[in-house]
């Protein structure tokens, strides 16, 4: 067990610490993965204390509605598309990973790795285009006079797209390291838990635009 | 296996850099944290004696106007409650506590732990900042409430409020990094043998506090981040629209209330997360010095998840002036009360466990029961206040802010103090003095009491709180200024005690008695390690394995009156005497 982990993780986990040093958790993967499933519990809590702060506001009689420029719709697909991508590229890596235990002469992993690497940088262009294309929606609607500070509707949109963007760009941040890393070794495993994580947590962002896009454009 | 641990004890850190300051090491990083909140606290404290300087002698201290006065509460409270409670509480004793106390070698994100640190230090950096820019600290209040903590006329509203705002995201970032790691340690990182239900109530106390922290305190980032926009970009999150001086302001319909609300969906919970570490410590010393297990360690248990989830349905309770629906005010009373339940639980409980104890009154038990007594008397002026139609007319009194020193000030920093003289010789390999302590002790007990006290009583003779001076109000006696300066006195003594203790901190470091690995005689795991203090990666070889429950003391049959976790088999008196 310790040797497997010690070749696919090179000795080393997400955190700096050989792995072996760590006691009874070998693998680090459930670590972070419940790591990672309170910071999403911590981001339920900012979207749905935002989200409730719209209804509040939302209610009031000065409330202006944006208008809702056909790019969300554009930029939804893109989200969507980006957060599959990921789905698929861990697919891929964990028949890869299951196959290659089994009997790694059968599964050629090298070649199989060029494809992941390339599903990987797929769904990290689509995530940047969604960005792009959120900041396009911005360009738009402040050329349309929606500024951020006109109505609290204004305000609100910008907040709530904003901290998303954000957060998308900081999942952006833990992409590039990992597709880096990838390049850079050759072997997908250096970064399986980065992925892995990457995918849920791309999930997750995109089940909060789903229902922040809802709220938006209930107005 | 065993291999390579050694090499990972040979690859602990070597130079002064990696092994003092940019550590890795839990234990590291928990008196880094320690050391900062202690520094800071000691700022508030000086803050609170010039505010009591201007109450008992107004007009003593020619700095001392109104706004001073503001910006010194403001800071005093903010400081008290985040950056020393909350940083010491989950930063330094879970740093400290959590791998040791469940036979783990470290936190699992180590890394993660080190940047929590500097981002803590950093928020703290960027909010005593603001004592040196134009126009000083803000002056707001700690609740911050606008729309008055963004106009003119507020001290420290151009740069003040923006640091403090600021200072407080960066927290919470380092707060949401540590309480990952402290979550995510206790929940993957357990040693064999330490099920979730032999965790010492410590753990426990600390973990669900954790839990709690990384809920509520997204609230806070949110208000914080919205009014940072309501006063860089002019947006109207919480600004209605208002003149100012004469002049429009150009905000329009925003919702003060609202955030009146996302303050208190943290603030109540914030209570919390402060006392429930406390409830924790001070199970575990109570067992320890009175040499008898915690009475319904499974209700205790109970009682912090009920209090954790219950602490999320109370937050209005702090709003019933600031106009409600009746039925809405009624529904928040009742939550509270309800609180009142598994608190009351575990007070009893605390009490049954010292009841026929073997009670050993050495410092940190001392101070223990010190708790009792303080949290006793807050949590009943609790139980008034939580009433609408007490708390109204008591709300803007002395008698507020008697209840809340009393409750989370006084009570969580007396935990405080007895966690560090009980846990300073596994920390420092040492002795804390044991005179120093119980003069220490005495001194912040009784002037506990003569500081919160007469409060009460000022409060239900309808002095108003957060007033600078107290001129010409015919209601107030003149005697209340007798009492005032009576307080103020108090106040002095006590602040002046508390060098007393920092002397005996670092006097001890250096010339305190060498301690024993076990001084106390106690049962949990980080009494047990190979070395005291605790070396890198805590367990030597192997890691400790877990039997039994930390509270096993004074077991019929056995000899020694205490059985650590990591012993299979007690030695009986039966088997001692078959073995002659």
């Amino acid at each position: 067990m310790k040797t497997q982990i010690h070749s696919l993780e090179d000795g080393r986990s997400l955190t700096g610490k050989s792995s072996h040093w760590l006691g009874p958790q070998q693998d680090p993967l459930p670590s972070a993965r419940t790591a990672l499933f309170f910071f999403l519990g911590v981001l339920t809590v900012v979207f749905g204390l935002l989200s409730i702060a719209y209804r509040m506001r939302m209610s009031l009689g000065d409330w202006q509605p944006l208008s809702d420029p056909w790019q969300l719709w554009l930029n939804t697909a893109m989200l969507f598309f980006s957060s599959g991508v990921f789905e698929l590229t861990r697919q891929r890596l964990r028949q890869a990973g299951i196959s290659a235990a089994h009997d790694p002469r059968v599964n050629s992993p090298q070649a199989n790795s060029h494809q992941v690497r390339s599903l990987l940088l797929l769904a990290g262009v689509l995530a940047i285009t969604f960005l792009i294309g959120q900041l396009w929606v911005w360009q738009l609607l402040m050329a349309q006079g929606y500024y951020l500070s006109a109505n609290p509707a204004n305000s609100f949109f910008y907040l709530i797209t904003g901290l998303h963007g954000l957060h998308l760009l900081g999942g952006l941040v833990v992409w590039l390291y990992s597709y880096r890393k990838v390049c850079r070794v050759g072997s997908l495993e250096v970064s399986r838990i980065s992925i892995e994580l990457c995918c849920h947590y791309w999930h997750f962002l995109l089940l909060v635009w789903l229902l922040m896009l809802a709220l938006l454009l209930r107005t | 296996m065993s291999d390579s641990i050694i090499s990972g004890a040979e690859h602990g850190p070597q130079s002064f850099w990696t092994r003092y300051v940019w550590s890795q090491d839990h234990k590291v990083i928990a008196i880094q944290y320690s050391i900062t909140a202690i520094f800071v606290g000691l700022i508030a404290l000086v803050l609170s004696l010039l505010m009591r300087m201007q109450l008992g002698f107004p007009g003593s201290l020619e700095f001392m106007d109104a706004a001073a006065y503001y910006q010194a509460m403001t800071m005093h409270g903010m400081i008290m409650v985040i950056y020393l409670l909350t940083a010491l509480f989950l930063g330094g004793f879970g740093n400290y506590l959590i791998p040791l106390m469940i036979g783990a070698r470290d936190m699992v994100f180590p890394y993660l732990n080190m940047l929590s640190y500097w981002t803590y230090l950093l928020a703290v950096i960027v909010l005593l900042s603001s004592f040196f820019v134009p126009g000083g600290p803000t002056g707001a209040g700690w609740t911050l409430y606008p729309p008055q903590a963004i106009l003119p006329g507020t001290p420290g509203t151009d740069w003040g409020i923006v640091l403090m705002l600021v200072s407080l995201v960066i927290f919470i970032v380092a707060t949401t990094m540590g309480g990952l790691n402290y979550v995510t340690t206790i929940l993957q990182a357990r040693t064999k043998g330490m099920t979730l239900m032999r965790m010492p109530l410590t753990v426990w106390g600390i973990f669900i506090a954790t839990i709690m922290a990384l809920l509520a305190f997204p609230a806070l980032f949110v208000s914080g981040v919205m009014m940072l926009c309501d006063k860089l970009l002019h947006t109207s999150f919480f600004m209605p629209s208002i003149v100012s001086m004469g002049e429009s302001l150009g905000y329009q319909g925003g919702s003060p209330v609202l955030f009146q609300h996302l303050f208190w969906f943290f603030g109540h919970p914030e209570v919390y997360i402060v006392a429930l570490p406390a409830f924790g410590i001070v199970s575990d010393l109570l067992s320890v010095h009175a040499r008898k297990n915690i009475f319904g360690f499974r209700m205790m248990v109970w009682a912090l998840v009920s209090i954790g989830v219950l602490s999320f349905v109370v937050w209005a309770h702090h709003m019933y002036v600031s106009g409600m629906n009746p039925y809405f005010g009624f529904f928040f009373a009742i939550t509270t009360l309800v609180i009142a339940a598994p608190t009351a639980i575990k007070v009893y409980n605390w009490v049954l466990t010292l009841w026929r104890g073997d009670i050993h009154l050495r410092v940190p038990m001392l101070f223990a029961i010190g708790f009792i007594s303080t949290f006793v008397i807050g949590g009943l002026t609790g139980l008034f206040l939580g009433n609408v139609i007490v708390d109204i007319p008591l709300s803007d009194t002395y008698f507020v802010v008697a209840h809340f020193h009393m409750v989370m000030g006084v009570s969580p920093i007396m935990v405080i103090f007895a966690a560090i003289y009980h846990w300073y010789p596994k920390v420092t390999g040492r002795m804390l003095h044991d005179g120093l302590g119980k003069i220490h002790f005495w001194v912040t007990f009784l002037g506990t009491y003569a500081i919160y006290f007469p409060m009460h009583y000022l409060g239900i003779l309808g002095m108003p709180r957060r007033y600078f001076a107290y001129p010409n109000y015919e209601f107030i006696p003149a005697s209340a200024q007798d009492l005032n300066a009576f307080i103020t006195v108090a106040a002095l003594v006590v602040g002046a005690f508390q060098l007393l203790f920092i002397f005996n901190l670092i006097y001890s470091y250096w010339r305190g008695q060498p301690a024993p690995s076990n001084p106390w005689g106690a049962t949990s795991l980080e009494w047990q390690t190979p070395q005291t203090p605790p070396a890198h990666g805590n367990w030597g070889e192997q890691l400790p394995q877990v039997y039994r429950w930390a509270y096993d003391y004074s077991l019929p049959g056995v000899e020694q009156d205490f059985v650590p976790q990591t012993t299979e088999q007690p030695i009986s008196d039966q088997a001692r005497e078959g073995h002659k």
